[in-house]
């Protein structure tokens, strides 16, 4: 047993979950804000195929991986342009607006890199992002090379959170959004735009699942594959409600969730526990339902999610 | 200035319910047409093979509708869940359960060949059943999101069958993930000599008739509604919430378990990694382009069908991608459910004059 754990847990490892990490606290923090405003976004599973497929393209034709990643934020903002235009100005079931979303992303995604790249023998790839170290703090012991010689992208998810907590409980902003979610009648007398707060949350919201899907293709991976997200984008939906809606908690459901995550690729590369690998892809998504399952029951979600607003029906 | 605003309606007319569908799916292709016109091909002769490709000859039309029961199926699982607002996203995973319950039995050396179809029909039925119920049980017990287990458990199944492929099931000659071969009398009876039109497309016909008259005529379908609509008023009328969410979960389930049986005993014989091409995905679409109405889903499903079989002779011939299949289905689920806005509402345009 001594073995194992000194096979598993050594610095690469906390280093992989940290990346595992990136992605999902992306699009956990996107579909943390559009929640917070009222809306469920199911969208973000085709989001983020889709920006990951944008962003992959754009980074393959233009040499430049930061144009790839302004591509797929537009790409997500753009998305949640449309989810605004069914959830929020037609006011129609989330759920099904959802699903709907990411079957067209998922298939727009597939369509267009048929369109680009045709049916090439060799997937196209390019010069993925690579690790920059930080001066100094690189240098520390055990810390630095887990999480100040990483990609730049890691840096900013780790900056995301507290300035995701700073504008949701420090900002007018922050204040609207929230008020919007819980109870929009209210902020809608104090002279809050329903509507706008709504577009708002659901463009940021895009814009940063587009970051998470790209991340994969463009940092995680060299390539688009049609695999890339494989239900990574649902998974963030539950860390939302484990992480009950906050920005630092939803943070720890996504390190929890990642380290598990990496926990089961190393035992899967070590075959020191004869299962077939299957049962290790399985594992994150089991272990996802058991954390559903142990916080639901005393989950408070946004008081007015799922709820359309219209002015004249109260 | 003009305004344009959403006004309640008092009452749905009956040809809306025709109009609307087909005013839905126009829409999607007149969007879709720019996307062709991007891949740069002709729109209209597109659509023209996709369409005629599945409908020009005795046996493409007897493919269309073998590939649409599978399709009924699980538009009617979606439909029957939808309606008690249990949001079975999980058709997907029940079908594939139900297609590996229908091969295990089906390979069976032991059991009597009279029993083999009814027994896999039971089985296949029954573990899509119990799979739903999971995430139903899950939902009235701990509140869980159902929309999230139920798309989590998909994958679940899935690596599960993948392991079994690649295990216990794995084709000791061939090497392919795919399952042995189910006995010869365990396969579905071929209904039209000399096609492929076999037991499961009826069995998908009687399933949308049967679902039909309960939603309609018995308790259990009331009760369905009734809680899909106003939980809390059901419970004041005296239903148990739970219990006809648990129902509706066993059914939702069994059905979708059903469309996997029909795929693994009547078409593949086997269980393989693609026996599912995202059947349970599209019941979605189908189930909202009928209004969730059980005897419109089977029009509905042949739709679908006719554009995934087709797509793929449109493929051939013009290069455009298959996957236009796929960009199709969510669109349709967007435009139908803004022209379902028509039903309750009407836009009335009013002029207001600046002061």
């Amino acid at each position: 047993m001594d073995e194992i754990l000194n096979q598993v847990f050594q610095v690469g490892f906390f280093a992989a979950m940290i990346r595992i990490a990136t992605p999902l606290l992306f699009a956990t923090i996107g579909e943390l804000f559009a929640e917070r405003s009222g809306v469920l976004n199911l969208g973000i599973e085709g989001i983020m195929l889709l920006s990951a497929m944008t962003g992959f393209s754009t980074a393959y034709f233009t040499g430049s991986l930061w144009l790839g990643i302004a591509a797929a934020m537009l790409t997500g903002a753009v998305a949640g342009i449309l989810m605004g235009v069914l959830t929020v100005t037609f006011g129609l079931s989330q759920h099904v607006s959802g699903l709907g979303l990411t079957m067209l992303c998922s298939g727009l995604a597939f369509f267009f890199y048929r369109v680009i790249f045709g049916q090439p023998q060799s997937p196209p790839n390019i010069e993925s992002f690579h690790p920059v170290a930080l001066p100094v703090l690189a240098d520390i012991p055990v810390l630095g090379p887990v999480l100040f010689n990483q990609y730049a992208l890691v840096y900013f998810a780790l900056i995301l959170v507290p300035l995701t907590a700073f504008v949701l409980y420090k900002t007018p902003w922050g204040l609207h959004l929230r008020t919007v979610g819980e109870s929009p009648h209210a902020a809608d007398s104090a002279g809050v735009s329903v509507a706008a707060i709504r577009y708002q949350a659901l463009m940021l919201s895009g814009a940063l699942m587009g970051i998470g899907g790209a991340f994969l293709s463009m940092a995680q991976f060299n390539a688009f594959t049609f695999g890339v997200i494989s239900g990574r984008g649902w998974v963030c939906i539950a860390l939302v409600v484990f992480g009950q809606w906050g920005p630092w908690r939803s943070a720890m459901a996504v390190l929890l969730f990642a380290f598990i995550d990496a926990l089961q690729l190393r035992l899967q590369a070590s075959a020191v526990i004869d299962v077939p690998y299957q049962v290790f892809l399985m594992m994150p998504f089991v272990l996802t339902i058991v954390m559903m399952a142990l916080v639901s029951r005393n989950a408070r979600a946004p008081a007015a999610l799922l709820q359309p607003f219209r002015k004249e029906e109260r | 200035m003009i305004k344009l605003r959403l006004e309640q309606r008092e009452k749905t007319s009956a040809w809306l319910n025709l109009a609307l569908p087909i005013a839905a799916v126009l829409a999607t292709l007149v969007l879709c047409g720019g996307l062709i016109k991007i891949a740069g091909a002709n729109v209209l002769e597109a659509y023209a093979v996709l369409f005629s490709s599945a409908l020009d000859s005795k046996f493409n039309i007897v493919e269309t509708i073998v590939k649409a029961a599978p399709l009924v199926l699980t538009g009617l699982a979606v439909a029957v869940a939808f309606r008690a607002k249990f949001w079975n996203i999980g058709a997907e995973g029940q079908f594939l359960i139900g297609a590996m319950g229908a091969v295990f039995i089906g390979t069976q050396e032991g059991l009597p060949a009279w029993s083999l179809v009814p027994l896999m029909i039971a089985t296949g039925m029954l573990a899509g059943g119990l799979w739903a119920a999971l995430p139903a049980f899950l939902k009235t017990r701990y509140k869980v999101d159902d929309v999230v287990t139920t798309l989590l458990l998909n994958f679940i199944v899935f690596y599960g069958m993948m392991a079994l492929l690649d295990g216990p099931w794995k084709d000791p000659l061939s090497g392919y993930p795919d399952s042995p071969d189910i006995r010869m009398d365990a396969e579905f009876p071929i209904l039209l000599q000399a096609t492929r039109l076999h037991l499961g497309v009826l069995l998908a016909v009687l399933a949308a008739l049967l679902v039909w008259w309960l939603m309609r005529f018995t308790t259990l379908g009331f009760a369905i509604r009734a809680v899909g609509e106003n939980p809390r008023a059901a419970a004041y009328a005296g239903h148990n919430i739970t219990k006809v969410i648990m129902l509706t979960a066993l059914i939702s389930g069994g059905l979708a378990g059903l469309a996997g049986v029909g795929e693994a005993a009547g078409l593949h014989f086997q269980v393989m990694a693609g026996i599912s091409t995202n059947y349970g995905y599209t019941g979605i679409v189908i189930a909202m382009l009928a209004r969730l109405n059980p005897l419109g889903i089977v029009p509905a499903a042949l739709f679908f069908s006719i554009i995934i079989t087709g797509a793929e002779a449109m493929s051939r011939s013009t290069g455009v991608p298959v996957f236009l299949a796929d960009v199709i289905q969510g669109t349709a689920l967007m435009t139908m459910l803004i022209a379902l806005l028509f039903t309750s509402y009407r836009i009335r345009v009013s002029t207001a004059r600046h002061g």
